[in-house]
C-alpha cells in the first residue's frame, strides 16, 4: 500500500536555525530532506464559504509534489497562500529556506502572463526583479533561454511565439533566479496533447537540474503521476488522498505501474461523487 | 521587389481619383460650369497661395494659429493626463472628481464661446482656453480607461516577481494604457483644429480662421478655399505625426507591426 501516513517525529534543524518537524513517510525508502513548506490546519473562507477546511501538509525539499482535484475545490487557493498572494483564515503556513537563495517562491500561472510590450529576453528578466539588473540580468536570462531551447528567440515580441513557447518563456522567467519552491498553476492546461508531453519532459529535466521544490496543480492524472514523486487529492477542502509514486524515472508513459496509480486515484475522484 | 512594386501601385491607385476629381474641378471652373462665385478653380487657390506666401501673410498667420493649438494642446494635454493617471491609480481621487469632469464634459465646450469671450474678449486666452477644454476630455478619458483596463493578471504576476510600486507602473500598468492613451491622443488633435477654427473665425484679429473671414469679407473666395485647405493639410500633418509616434512606441502590438 502506498497511501502515506505521516510520523512526525524527526526534528530537523532548517537553515533560520528555527526546529520544525519533518515528515517521515513510513514507505519512503529516502532518508528525510528537510522540510520546504508545511501547512498545519489551514484554513480559508470566503465570506462564508469555506473552501479550505484545515490543510495539513509537509512537504520536504525539492519534492515534486501533485496536487488533483475537482475543479474549485481549492487548489489555485492553497497555491495563493502558499506564494504569499493570499493569507490563511486560520493556521499556520511556515515557508523554510535554503542557505543559497532564501525563501524564493516563484508560481507559473495557467497563461503565460509575459508582458507583450517587452521583447522575450526581457519578460525573463522580470524574473530577477530586485535580484540583478543590466548586463548580469541579461547573461542570467539568456542563459536559462537556453535551457528552456528558446535561445534564439530573445529578440522576439511575446505575441509572435505559439502557446507552447510563451509557456515556456514563462518556465525560464520563474526559474531564473533559482527558486526555492516552484508552484505551478496548471500550467500546461491550455496546450495542445504533444506540446503538453514535450513540456512535461522540459519540466522533469529541469527540475532533476535544478532540485526545487514543485507544486503541481493539474486536472490530468497521468500528468501528476508521470511527473510527481507524490500525489494528493483535495476534496470538500481536505486532503483526501496522501500518495506515494515511488516509480524510478524517466518514466515510461503507459506503463502498468503508473496505470494501476492512475487507477487508484481516479478511482478516487470519481467514486465518492457518484 | 515585387511586394515593393505592388505597394507602389496601392499609392499610385489611391491617388488617381483625387488627381482626377481635380482635374475636373479645374475644367468644370475653366469652362464656366461653375462659377467663380462659387468655387474658384484649383489653379486660383494655387496661384492665392503662392501669393500670400510672398507676401509673408500665410506663413505668419499660419505660425500664430499653430502656436495657439500647440499651447492650448499642452495645457489641456497635461490636465488631462494628470486627472487621467490620478483617477486611475487611485480609487480616492476617481471618487472625488470623476462624477464632476464627467458632467462638465456633457456640456460642448463650444456652446461656450458667448461665454469666453465675455470673460477673455477676443485675447489669446480665449482660445487657448475653448482648445485647452475642448483637448482635456479625450485625453482625461482615454487615459483613464486605458489604465482601468490594464490586465490585472499582469498586475498580480508584477506583484508575484516583487515590482516595486514604480517598477509595476513604469513597466506594466503604463506601457498597458499606452494603446488607449494614443487613440485619444489622435481624437484630442482633431478638436484641436477643429475648436481653433471656429474659435479664429468668430473671435480673433490673425490667424488662419481670421484670414479666411477676411478674404469672405472682401470675396476673396480663392483664400477662403485655400485656408480650409490649410486647415485640412494640419490637421492631416498632426494625425500623420501621431500615428508615426504611435508605431514608433507601440511595435509589440500586433496591429502595429512593421514587416
Ligand atoms: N477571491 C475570492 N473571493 C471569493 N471566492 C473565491 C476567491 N477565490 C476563490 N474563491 C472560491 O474558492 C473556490 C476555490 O477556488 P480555486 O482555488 O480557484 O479552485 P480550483 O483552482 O481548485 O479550481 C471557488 O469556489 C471560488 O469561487
Ligand atoms: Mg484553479
Amino acid at each position: 500500500m502506498t497511501v502515506l501516513a505521516f510520523d512526525k517525529t524527526i526534528k530537523i534543524q532548517s537553515s533560520d536555525g528555527a526546529q520544525t518537524q519533518a515528515p517521515q513517510a513510513r514507505t519512503s525508502q529516502v532518508p528525510a530532506a528537510p522540510i520546504a513548506f508545511s501547512f498545519r490546519g489551514v484554513t480559508r473562507s470566503f465570506g462564508d464559504k469555506t473552501v479550505l477546511k484545515g490543510i495539513d501538509l509537509d512537504v520536504p525539499a525539492g519534492q515534486f509534489l501533485a496536487v488533483i482535484g475537482k475543479s474549485g475545490c481549492g487548489k489555485s487557493t492553497l497555491l495563493r497562500l502558499l506564494t504569499g498572494l493570499d493569507q490563511p483564515s486560520s493556521g499556520d503556513l511556515i515557508v523554510n529556506s535554503d542557505g543559497e537563495h532564501g525563501n524564493r517562491t516563484r508560481i507559473m500561472f495557467q497563461e503565460p502572463r509575459l508582458l507583450p510590450w517587452n521583447r522575450v529576453g526581457r519578460n525573463v528578466e522580470v524574473g530577477l526583479t530586485g535580484i540583478a539588473k543590466g548586463e548580469e540580468a541579461r547573461a542570467k536570462s539568456l542563459g536559462m533561454l537556453e535551457e528552456v531551447g528558446l535561445a534564439d528567440r530573445a529578440n522576439e515580441w511575446p505575441s509572435v511565439l505559439s502557446g507552447g513557447q510563451r509557456q515556456r518563456v514563462a518556465l525560464a522567467r520563474a526559474l531564473v533566479a533559482h527558486p526555492f519552491i516552484l508552484a505551478l498553476d496548471e500550467p500546461l492546461g491550455a496546450l495542445d496533447a504533444l506540446t503538453r508531453l514535450e513540456m512535461q519532459a522540459l519540466l522533469e529535466r529541469i527540475w532533476q537540474q535544478q532540485r526545487f521544490t514543485a507544486v503541481l496543480v493539474t486536472h490530468d492524472v497521468s500528468e501528476a503521476v508521470t511527473l510527481a514523486d507524490r500525489v494528493i487529492v483535495i476534496e470538500e477542502g481536505r486532503i483526501a488522498l496522501d500518495l506515494d509514486i515511488p516509480l524510478p524515472r524517466p518514466r515510461r508513459h503507459g506503463s502498468a505501474e503508473l496505470a494501476r496509480l492512475e487507477g487508484l486515484i481516479l478511482e478516487r475522484l470519481l467514486g465518492k461523487g457518484g | 521587389m515585387r511586394k515593393s512594386l505592388q505597394s507602389v501601385g496601392h499609392d499610385v491607385i489611391g491617388w488617381l481619383l483625387p488627381a482626377a476629381i481635380l482635374l475636373l474641378w479645374e475644367l468644370a471652373a475653366r469652362t464656366g460650369l461653375i462659377s467663380a462665385d462659387v468655387l474658384p478653380a484649383p489653379s486660383a487657390v494655387l496661384s492665392a497661395f503662392w501669393r500670400l506666401l510672398l507676401s509673408g501673410e500665410l506663413p505668419h498667420n499660419i505660425a500664430i494659429s499653430t502656436v495657439r493649438a500647440l499651447a492650448g494642446f499642452a495645457i489641456g494635454g497635461a490636465i488631462g493626463l494628470f486627472f487621467g493617471l490620478l483617477n486611475g491609480l487611485s480609487g480616492m481621487a476617481r471618487n472625488v472628481t470623476d462624477t464632476t469632469l464627467q458632467m462638465v464634459r456633457n456640456i460642448p465646450h463650444l456652446a461656450l464661446i458667448p461665454l469666453v469671450i465675455l470673460w477673455f474678449g477676443i485675447d489669446e486666452e480665449a482660445k487657448l482656453f475653448l482648445v485647452a477644454l475642448g483637448v482635456f476630455f479625450p485625453i482625461y478619458v482615454n487615459t483613464l480607461l486605458g489604465i482601468q483596463n490594464c490586465d490585472p493578471q499582469l498586475i498580480e504576476m508584477g506583484r508575484v516577481y516583487g515590482m516595486s510600486r514604480t517598477a509595476l507602473f513604469l513597466r506594466v500598468i503604463l506601457p498597458g494604457a499606452l494603446p488607449s492613451m494614443f487613440t485619444g491622443l489622435r481624437y484630442a488633435l482633431g478638436i484641436m483644429w477643429l475648436t481653433l477654427i471656429v474659435a479664429e473665425t468668430i473671435a480673433a484679429s490673425s490667424g488662419l480662421g481670421y484670414m479666411a473671414m477676411q478674404a469672405r469679407e472682401f470675396m476673396l473666395l480663392d483664400v477662403v478655399v485655400l485656408s480650409i485647405l490649410i486647415y485640412a493639410l494640419l490637421g492631416k500633418l498632426a494625425d500623420s505625426l501621431a500615428r508615426f509616434l504611435e508605431r514608433q512606441c507601440l511595435q509589440w502590438h500586433p496591429a502595429f507591426r512593421t514587416a
